[in-house]
C-alpha cells in the first residue's frame, strides 16, 4: 500500500459522506473525519461533492491533504455519475425512460433508493381520495347553487350566488384552508388541523379529509356555480319551460328535471377543467394538511433534487388531466345525443 | 354618456388601491420591512405598528406593502412576456394560416393540457427553486392563452374589406399584420390581459407559499401565508392580512378585466 494516502474529511456528514468515504476506503484511503453512516446516491451528492472539492482545495493546506485530493474527488464524482447513468447522452437517457414508463418501470427513486413506481402506488390512493370527494362536493355545491341563483334571477340569493363566486375565484385555496384550520382545529378544535393517520380508523381518517375537501371544493365551486346559473338562464328561457310551467308541474320539477339537463353541456365542459383543476389542486392542499400523498411526495422530492420521482409525477399528472379531458369528450355524447348522428 | 358597469367601478377602485401601495412602498413604508426588532415580537396592532409584527418583530403592514410591488412586477413581467410571445404566434398563425396555424394551435392545446402548477415544479426540480423561474412558469402559461385569442381574432379581421384592399393595394402581410390586424385585437387582448393579471398573482401567491416563488427576504404575500401557518396557535392574526390583500388584488383586476370586456363587447355583457 501506498504511504501518505490519508485523507481528513471534515464537515462531510450523512450520505454525501459515507458515499465519499466508501470510496477513499475502497481505493486505498485511510479516512478520517466524522460521518454517519448511509449510501444512496443521488444528484444532491455530486452538487455536494462538487462544492466539497473546491472546499478542499482552498484548505489545502490547513487540511494538510495528499496532493491527489483533485483527482481523488473527481474521480468519486466520476463514479456517481456511472452509477446514476447521467454519462449517456440526453436523448438516450429520455428514449428509456419513455420505453421503461411505458412498462411501469420509471426507474429508481434517488432519495428514497426504491422503485419510483412502487412511491407513487402507495400515495396515489390518497390523492385520488382527495381529488375525487372533492370534485363531487363541487358540483353539489355548484349545481345547488347555481340551479337557485337562475331560479331567483334578478333577486336577493341570485346576488349573494354571484357575490360568493366572485369572491371564490380570487381566494386562494390554500389561504381559505388556512382560516378553516384556525377556525374548526385551532378554535373550535372540532378537526384534526392537518396529518393523515392511515385508514386503519375509518372515523378518524374521513375526518382528516373532511377540511382538505371543503377547502378543495368551495373553490372550485365558484366558478361551476356561475357557469350552472347563466347556462341555466339560458335554458329557462326557451318555450319548453314557459310550456312546463303553463302545464303546472312544480317549480323542483321544473327545475331539477327540464332545466338542469338541457343546461348540462358547458357545465361538463367546465367539469372536466376544473377536475384537472383539482387534482393540480391537490398538490397545494397535501402540502397545506401535510396529507402523505402524490402532491407532498413531489415536493419532498424537489427538496430533494429526486429528479427521477418528479419526472414521474409530473407524467402522471398530465395524465390523470388528459384523461380527465378524454371522459368529458364522451359524456359529451351521453349528455346530448344529437352528436352523435353527427359524426 | 352610458352608465359605467359596476364591477368596472369596484375593479377601478381595487386596482388604484392596490397600484398606489405598489407605488408607494417605493418611496415610503412604516418601517424598514425586513428590519427586525426581537424584542417587538408578535405585536397586536399599535399606535407605532398598524398591523402588529411578526415572530421575528417585523413590521407586518411595511411587509405588506413591499409585497403588493413585488406581487406586481411578478404579474406585470408575466403576462407581458408571455402575452406577447403568445400574441405574435397568433398573429403569426392567422397571417399565414395552413400548416403554420395547425402548428400553432396544436402546440398552444398542449400547453392548454399542461397544469401551471407542474410546469413551475418542473422548472424547480431543474434549476431550484427562485422567483424567476415563477415568472417564467407563469408567462409560459399565458402563451397559448394570447395565441388563442390573437389568432382567432385576427382571422375575424383578415375577412375584412380594409385588408382585402390592402392587399388589393399588394401591401405586404407583415404590414397588414402591424398597421391593421394589430391595431384591431388589441382591446380584446387587454381585456385577456387584465383578466391574467389577476391569475398570475393569484399564481404567484400559491408558488411564493408553496416555497417556489420568492425567497427569503424577499417579501411575499405567499411566504408570508406560509410562515404565518406554522404560527396559527400563537398568531392567527398573521395568516388574515397577506391573504386579504391577495384576495383584493385579484378582485379587483378581475372585476376591471370583467367590465373592461363588458363595454368593448356588449354582447357578451347581455348573456351575463
Amino acid at each position: 500500500m501506498k504511504k501518505n494516502k490519508i485523507a481528513f474529511i471534515t464537515g462531510v456528514t450523512g450520505q454525501d459522506g459515507a458515499y465519499l468515504s466508501e470510496f477513499l476506503l475502497k481505493k486505498g484511503y485511510e479516512v478520517h473525519g466524522v460521518i454517519r453512516k448511509s449510501a444512496t446516491g443521488n444528484l444532491k451528492n455530486i452538487e455536494h461533492l462538487a462544492r466539497w472539492k473546491q472546499r478542499l482545495l482552498d484548505d489545502r493546506d490547513k487540511l494538510n491533504f495528499d496532493q491527489t485530493v483533485d483527482a481523488m474527488v473527481d474521480d468519486a464524482i466520476d463514479a456517481l455519475r456511472k452509477k446514476l447513468g447521467l454519462n449517456e447522452p440526453i436523448l438516450k437517457r429520455y428514449f428509456y425512460w419513455i420505453i421503461n414508463a411505458l412498462i411501469g418501470d420509471f426507474g429508481q427513486s434517488h432519495s428514497f433508493g426504491v422503485p419510483v413506481s412502487g412511491l407513487i402506488s402507495e400515495r396515489l390512493s390518497m390523492t385520488m381520495a382527495l381529488a375525487v370527494s372533492g370534485m363531487v362536493l363541487t358540483i353539489i355545491i355548484a349545481l345547488t347553487l347555481g340551479i337557485g341563483a337562475a331560479a331567483n334571477h334578478r333577486k336577493f340569493g341570485d346576488w349573494g350566488v354571484m357575490f360568493f363566486s366572485q369572491l371564490g375565484i380570487a381566494i386562494p385555496a390554500f389561504w381559505l384552508s388556512i382560516l378553516l384550520v384556525i377556525l374548526f382545529a385551532v378554535k373550535l378544535r372540532w378537526l384534526p388541523p392537518g396529518g393523515f393517520p392511515g385508514w386503519d380508523d375509518p372515523i378518524i381518517a374521513v375526518k382528516s379529509l373532511i377540511l382538505p375537501t371543503v377547502a378543495l371544493a368551495l373553490v372550485q365551486s365558484a366558478v361551476l356555480a356561475r357557469v350552472t346559473r347563466s347556462s341555466a338562464l339560458e335554458v329557462m328561457r326557451l318555450d319548453y319551460i314557459r310550456t312546463a310551467k303553463a302545464s303546472g308541474f312544480s317549480r323542483r320539477r321544473i327545475l331539477w328535471r327540464h332545466v338542469l339537463p338541457n343546461a348540462l353541456v358547458p357545465i361538463v365542459t367546465i367539469v372536466g377543467m376544473q377536475f384537472a383543476a383539482v387534482v393540480t389542486g391537490t398538490i397545494v392542499i397535501e402540502n397545506v394538511f401535510y396529507l402523505p400523498g402524490l402532491g407532498r411526495l413531489i415536493f419532498q422530492s424537489i427538496a430533494n433534487r429526486d429528479l427521477p420521482t418528479v419526472q414521474a409525477l409530473v407524467m402522471m399528472f398530465a395524465v390523470i388531466v388528459v384523461t380527465a379531458n378524454f371522459i368529458v369528450d364522451l359524456l359529451y355524447l351521453v349528455i346530448d345525443p344529437r352528436l352523435k348522428e353527427r359524426n | 354618456m352610458k352608465k359605467l358597469p359596476l364591477n368596472l367601478i369596484i375593479g377601478t377602485v381595487l386596482v388604484s388601491i392596490v397600484l398606489g401601495t405598489a407605488f408607494l412602498s417605493l418611496i415610503w413604508t412604516p418601517h424598514n420591512y425586513a428590519l427586525m426588532n426581537i424584542s417587538d415580537k408578535f405585536h397586536h396592532p399599535n399606535y407605532i405598528y398598524l398591523l402588529g409584527t411578526d415572530q421575528l418583530g417585523r413590521d407586518v403592514l411595511s411587509q405588506l406593502m413591499a409585497a403588493s410591488r413585488n406581487s406586481m412586477i411578478v404579474a406585470l413581467v408575466a403576462v407581458l412576456l408571455g402575452g406577447s410571445i403568445g400574441t405574435l404566434l397568433g398573429l403569426l398563425a392567422s397571417a399565414i394560416g395552413g400548416w403554420v396555424e395547425d402548428l400553432v394551435m396544436r402546440v398552444a392545446d398542449i400547453g392548454f393540457a399542461f397544469p401551471a402548477l407542474l410546469f413551475a415544479i418542473m422548472l424547480a426540480a431543474v434549476f431550484g427553486p427562485s422567483l424567476t423561474n415563477a415568472v417564467f412558469a407563469i408567462a409560459f402559461i399565458n402563451i397559448p392563452i394570447f395565441a388563442r385569442i390573437s389568432r382567432a381574432s385576427g382571422n375575424q379581421i383578415w375577412t375584412r374589406d380594409f385588408v382585402l384592399a390592402s392587399r388589393a393595394a399588394g401591401v405586404g402581410r407583415v404590414v397588414i399584420t402591424f398597421n391593421h390586424i394589430l391595431p384591431n385585437i388589441l382591446a380584446p387582448i387587454i381585456v385577456q390581459a387584465t383578466i391574467e393579471f389577476a391569475v398570475a398573482i393569484l399564481a404567484e401567491a400559491a408558488l411564493s407559499y408553496l416555497g417556489l416563488g420568492a425567497q427569503p427576504p424577499a417579501p411575499s404575500w405567499g411566504r408570508m401565508l406560509s410562515e404565518a401557518q406554522t404560527l396559527m396557535y400563537l398568531a392567527p392574526q398573521l395568516a388574515i392580512y397577506p391573504g386579504i390583500c391577495i384576495m383584493i388584488a385579484v378582485l379587483g383586476f378581475g372585476l376591471l378585466g370583467d367590465g373592461l370586456r363588458d363595454i368593448t363587447d356588449p354582447r357578451l355583457a347581455k348573456v351575463r
